[in-house]
């Protein structure tokens, strides 16, 4: 066993490799036999990789999911940004640049749109629950905005680290939900094109959900989204640290 | 040679991801601006390319396709990684906020890709 062990460690990579295929193989199984193929197996293996990744946050009390447990550290490693923005890129090959030029002008207005809705909303819970001091507001929209934008906007504004602590953790719930509801709603918002996919992809902006929330609904549809996304989280540090914090600042 | 397709790939990702890294500190902030964009539209600059002057080589594509087929178990791995925990703990006001952000956003997406057409 302690063998076994210390082979799975060294080798984590491929461990990881194993696991995922084995998260997928019964995802799809789970999709054929249960729900008759309705529900997308992709869709089902995102889920079960954030149950998984909850149970270990449990168990281990670290922050990184399974990849906390020595024989799954390789699922770190799969799923971190190097490999993440390698495929990313890689589901370009094959997109068709006039469908990129046509909708260019509705993702660049969804990117901005995006930005402001989210930091708006994310404020005006903020001020609901009884926060009253621009820093403190403007951390927690920033959260809203990706789980990136809250402590950059955080640190360069000066809130408490408890503020910013809440920010990550709405930009976490953000993300968490663009993963599970895409696949849920895709169809009733239109979400089959690459006009659509993009300007998905520039309203929600959070790279790991919008990565997750195409693929489970067509991965012809991902480089489309991820076009927009990768901007956002670049125009929400830039936005809202300086225009939208003076805003807010003004206001109160 | 399938590696040439990797390389390829290689090539545009680190480009993009540079020029982003650039980006970002010319505008003075500590984030990647638009790295994977520019780094996809590399790609399809270079493939588009190819097609009209010379193939790439059906064996060397695949060294491109097999990164972008294995993007979903890659998200999979990224899904169990998460800090599903962190997020649950925030408390109320952080699955609120989350919560209506995703929501609210989600209409829009019909009503601004609708926009044009009429």
């Amino acid at each position: 066993m302690e063998i076994l062990n210390e082979v799975l460690i060294s080798n984590n990579l491929i461990t990881a490799f194993v696991f995922v295929g084995l998260i997928v193989y019964l995802s799809y199984f789970f999709s054929n036999h249960f729900t008759g193929g309705r529900f997308h197996g992709s869709a089902i293996a995102i889920i079960l990789g954030l149950i998984f990744a909850y149970v270990a946050g449990l168990l281990s009390e670290g922050q990184k999911g399974v990849a906390d447990f020595a024989i799954l550290s390789g699922v770190g490693i799969l799923g971190g940004s190097m490999l993440r923005d390698f495929a990313i890129v890689a589901t370009a090959y094959g997109a068709n640049f006039n469908d990129l030029r046509s909708s260019g002008k509705a993702g660049v207005f969804s990117l901005l749109f995006g930005v402001i809705l989210s930091f708006s909303l994310g404020a005006l819970v903020a001020i609901s629950f009884g926060y009253d001091d621009p820093r403190s507001i403007t951390t927690i929209g920033a959260g809203t905005v990706t789980f990136v934008v809250g402590p950059i906007t955080g640190s360069a504004i000066g809130a408490e680290s408890e503020v910013i602590a809440l920010s990550i953790a709405a930009g976490l719930v953000k993300s968490i939900l663009v993963m599970t509801i895409t696949p849920l709603v895709a169809g009733r918002i239109g979400l089959d094109n690459p006009k659509s996919a993009m300007v998905y992809g520039g309203l929600m902006g959070t790279n790991s959900g919008v990565a997750a929330g195409l693929a489970a609904v067509d991965p012809k549809l991902v480089p489309y989204g991820a076009m927009t996304a990768t901007f956002y989280t670049a125009v929400g540090c830039l936005l809202v640290p300086s225009v939208l914090f003076f805003l807010v600042s003004a206001l109160y | 040679m399938v590696i040439y397709g990797i390389a390829l790939l290689g090539i545009c990702t680190l480009l993009g991801l540079f020029a982003g890294e650039l980006l970002g500190s010319l505008f003075g902030i500590d984030a990647n601006v638009g790295g994977i964009g520019i780094a996809m539209f590399l790609l399809m600059c270079c493939t588009s390319f190819f097609k009209g002057r010379f193939k790439i080589g059906d064996v060397s594509e695949k060294g491109i396709t097999f990164w972008s087929m294995i993007y979903i178990p890659i998200v999979v791995a990224m899904a169990a990684k998460q800090n599903v925990v962190g997020a649950i703990d925030g408390g109320l006001m952080a699955l609120l906020a989350g919560l209506l952000v995703v929501a609210v956003s989600f209409i829009f997406v019909p009503i601004i890709s609708n926009f044009k057409r009429k």
